[in-house]
């Protein structure tokens, strides 16, 4: 506990040495043209990519495209590509079929339910502001209508899961995975083992591998017919099984490509912190007669965590906009099982209807931006600095 | 400053006792295991590119040699009988990542050294300012009005507010705002922005470009840049830079002669990290380009789509496209890791 005080303290004090410094720039002669020549350049082109296209973006989402004699004419139509998508027609394809809950999807919707309501109690006796409190409220509230939704469609009888809910399915699996199995590899290759080079650099290649090439490499290995794996395959009884014909067996196959690809990026930076942590703490818990275990979850681990906190961050954003992996290993099949959210807008788009696509990407990003914001207050805050 | 320290502490061997036989035997056979995972499936890459389709069809063979007599049929058919078709769009994949990075690591650099050493102060009214004369100059495009008009008008209505409104705005905005606002731009899906991008380019006649490509990969990697240099700008000594402007050279000159040369380990990892990014790009491109500027990725989706799973001449295609960025990833694996380190300790 003692080295993650220290880091912060530290961290302060390095907070209000930037807070100098850029005090002391004015005193340095670079005028205000000076300064606005260095920053603008990027903040047009980050204009140009972000700010502008959501703005048409956004206007695209609530019309129609009609084609019309040598060219096309966007009608506004209002919501009515949300409605299709969250109510309509569409529904079944991007939210998913709900039906009535199995036992198990009973417990848990009723214990996030109550997990939920605990936050809130929580935070109300703890003093929150209001503002505080009407966020939680509404952060709450879309957390719970999420796992309604969830599980109707993942725990019931017959239920099917959409677009949404098999992207939120993939990001939470794939990044909970990425980030224990990066752990548990960084973890075991700073305990002094000869071969260390080897290790971290073959552990590294997954991640600078094309993820259309990851998705070609997993189709020959779930191919139990052709693919390397075939005496295993066969050997548990599933000769005749074929994975990327099954909607889970497809969606597995999707995660496990994922996991294979973005687990080196959470071990290469988590080892890189592992191995700048202060030792002299690490030498002062063995002194004390401290084990392994109790190295690394008192002092390993609280010294990594703001770390950790920032790789699953930033995973979590990246992980939303998977579309290589479906596309190429599954097609998004079978049936549009595997279909992520931004393959859904894609092939909207490829069949014109540029309305229906603007509205899933814009989903997808209120998604993300949800997701992100609340893992922000909720914990990394909490573990990082502030 | 934890940044500094990690780079400035000698790595040192643990003087942890070391683990106990069976720890060590269970640490080995998890290492292997995992060694295996990310190596079988290249190894399978590299021997089915030798293989004749006769020799996939039949079912898994996996050595060369003893298996199967391994011949280059593949490669041949990549390099010799399609030739224009595979070096095309792999000089495309080249140029497209070699500018866009470049073009990147310039702006972000100079954006994140300009938000370590100066000071900016955005008034929350001029922005907002700003983005009211940009959807009024949109409106009146909307309605009709062309387009040079509009944009010299709202660029005139912008400069005369701000320049007499805009000092009665309190409300200002530190740099960690802005880096703040810049590195969130990460969040955005590129499929929510791709469509009217596609119309852009559509319009000025660009699409099907590498310039279009270069233009957008390096806009969108520019956060990557920013977040990454910036931390690592912010660890350089202050005191040099001071020491150049009391001998009078000016604000760029010191960029450029000192502070750049400094940062040339930050500078290759952050190019690196965005390099891979650019090579592996595969969204943006199925939008942006069709034949002339096919990015690698691209050709690669393409078999799937054209001919059933040909999987000798995707393999070798695959492998031409990797080799490069592995050989780089077996080179600099340390640069890459200290790189990305800096910026999440920071976030």
């Amino acid at each position: 506990m003692d080295a993650l005080r220290l880091t912060r303290g530290r961290r302060r004090a390095s907070r209000s040495a930037i807070r100098e410094r850029t005090g002391r720039a004015a005193a340095l002669g670079a005028t205000a043209g000076v300064r606005a020549a260095f920053i603008w350049p990027a903040l047009l082109a980050i204009l140009f990519v972000s700010i502008f296209p959501l703005l048409v973006s956004l206007y695209i989402s609530l019309s129609r495209l009609k084609l019309r004699r040598g060219g096309f004419d966007f009608t506004f139509i209002g919501l009515d590509n949300f409605r299709e998508l969250y109510v309509g027609g569409e529904r079944s394809h991007f939210l998913g079929v709900t039906r009535p809950l199995t036992p198990l999807g009973w417990l848990v919707l009723v214990a996030t339910l109550a997990l939920l309501a605990w936050g809130l109690v929580r935070a109300w006796r703890g003093g929150v502001s209001v503002l505080g409190l009407v966020l939680r409220l509404a952060g709450s509230l879309l957390a719970a209508a999420a796992a309604w939704l969830v599980v109707h469609t993942l725990l019931a009888h017959g239920g099917r899961p959409g677009t949404a809910v098999v992207t939120v399915v993939y990001v939470l699996v794939g990044v909970a995975i990425q980030f224990v199995l990066g752990l548990g590899l960084a973890y075991i290759l700073t305990q002094g083992l000869p071969g260390q080079r080897f290790f971290r650099v073959v552990f590294l290649l997954p991640m600078m591998i094309t993820p259309v090439g990851v998705a070609y490499m997993f189709r020959m290995l779930t191919d139990t017919g052709k693919g390397p794996l075939q005496p295993l395959w066969a050997a548990v009884g599933l000769g005749d099984f074929s994975w990327v014909n099954d909607p889970w067996g497809a969606r597995i196959a999707v995660m496990v490509g994922d996991i294979w690809q973005w687990t080196p990026f959470m071990f290469i930076i988590l080892l890189a912190a592992l191995e700048g942590q202060d030792t002299e703490t690490v030498e002062a818990a063995m002194v004390d007669g401290a084990n392994r275990w109790q190295i690394f979850r008192r002092v390993s681990l609280p010294a990594i965590l703001p770390v950790c906190a920032t790789v699953v961050l930033i995973r979590l954003i990246e992980a939303f906009k998977i579309i290589d992996l479906p596309n190429i290993l599954t097609n998004g099949g079978p049936g549009t099982a595997t279909e992520s959210l931004s393959l859904h807008a894609y092939l909207r788009w490829r069949t014109l209807d540029l309305g229906q696509s603007a509205a899933v990407a814009y989903s997808l990003l209120f998604i993300v931006t949800v997701v992100a914001l609340s893992y922000v207050n909720l914990l990394r805050r909490r573990v990082a600095d502030e | 400053m934890s940044a500094t320290r990690m780079r400035l502490m000698p790595r040192r061997r643990r003087s942890v006792k070391d683990l106990p036989p069976l720890g060590k035997l269970v640490a080995y056979l998890i290492l292997g295991f995992w060694a295996l995972v990310v190596l079988f499936p290249l190894y399978w890459l590299a021997i089915t590119s030798f293989k004749l389709p006769i020799q996939v069809n039949a079912g898994p063979v996996y050595l060369p040699f003893v298996d199967f007599h391994p011949s280059l049929d593949a490669w041949h058919y990549i390099f010799v009988d399609l030739r224009s078709d595979t070096l095309r769009p792999y000089l495309n994949t080249i140029v497209v990542a070699v500018g866009s990075s470049t073009l990147a690591l310039l702006l972000g650099a100079t954006a994140a050294y300009a938000l370590i050493r100066f000071k900016y102060q955005p008034r929350v009214g001029v922005i907002l300012l700003f983005v009211g004369c940009v959807l009024l100059a949109a409106a009146a495009v909307w309605f009709g009005a062309p387009l040079p008009l509009a944009l010299v008008v709202a660029a005139g209505i912008f400069a005369l507010l701000a320049s007499t409104v805009g000092r009665r705005f309190k409300r200002g905005l530190s740099n960690r705002d802005v880096a703040f606002w810049i590195i969130s731009q990460r969040i955005l899906p590129p499929v929510a922005v791709v469509i009217p991008i596609y119309v852009l380019f559509q319009r000025v006649g660009l699409l099907d470009t590498r310039t279009a490509l270069v233009i957008t990969y390096a806009a969108t990697n520019l956060p990557i840049v920013v977040w990454l240099m910036r931390d690592y700008f912010n660890t350089l000594p202050w005191e040099l830079e001071e020491a150049a402007v009391v001998d009078g050279a000016s604000t760029f000159r010191v960029f450029r002669s000192i502070t750049l040369p400094l940062s040339i380990p930050g500078l290759v990892a952050t190019f690196l990290i965005v390099f891979v990014f650019a090579w592996n790009e595969y969204l943006l491109a199925l939008f942006l380009s069709s034949a002339d500027a096919q990015t690698m990725p691209l050709t690669v989706a393409a078999q799937n789509a054209t001919r059933g799973p040909q999987w000798w001449y995707m393999s070798v295609l695959i492998q031409i496209m990797i080799l490069p960025v592995i050989a780089l990833a077996i080179a600099l694996e340390r640069v890459i890791s200290r790189g990305l380190l800096v910026g999440a300790v920071k976030g």
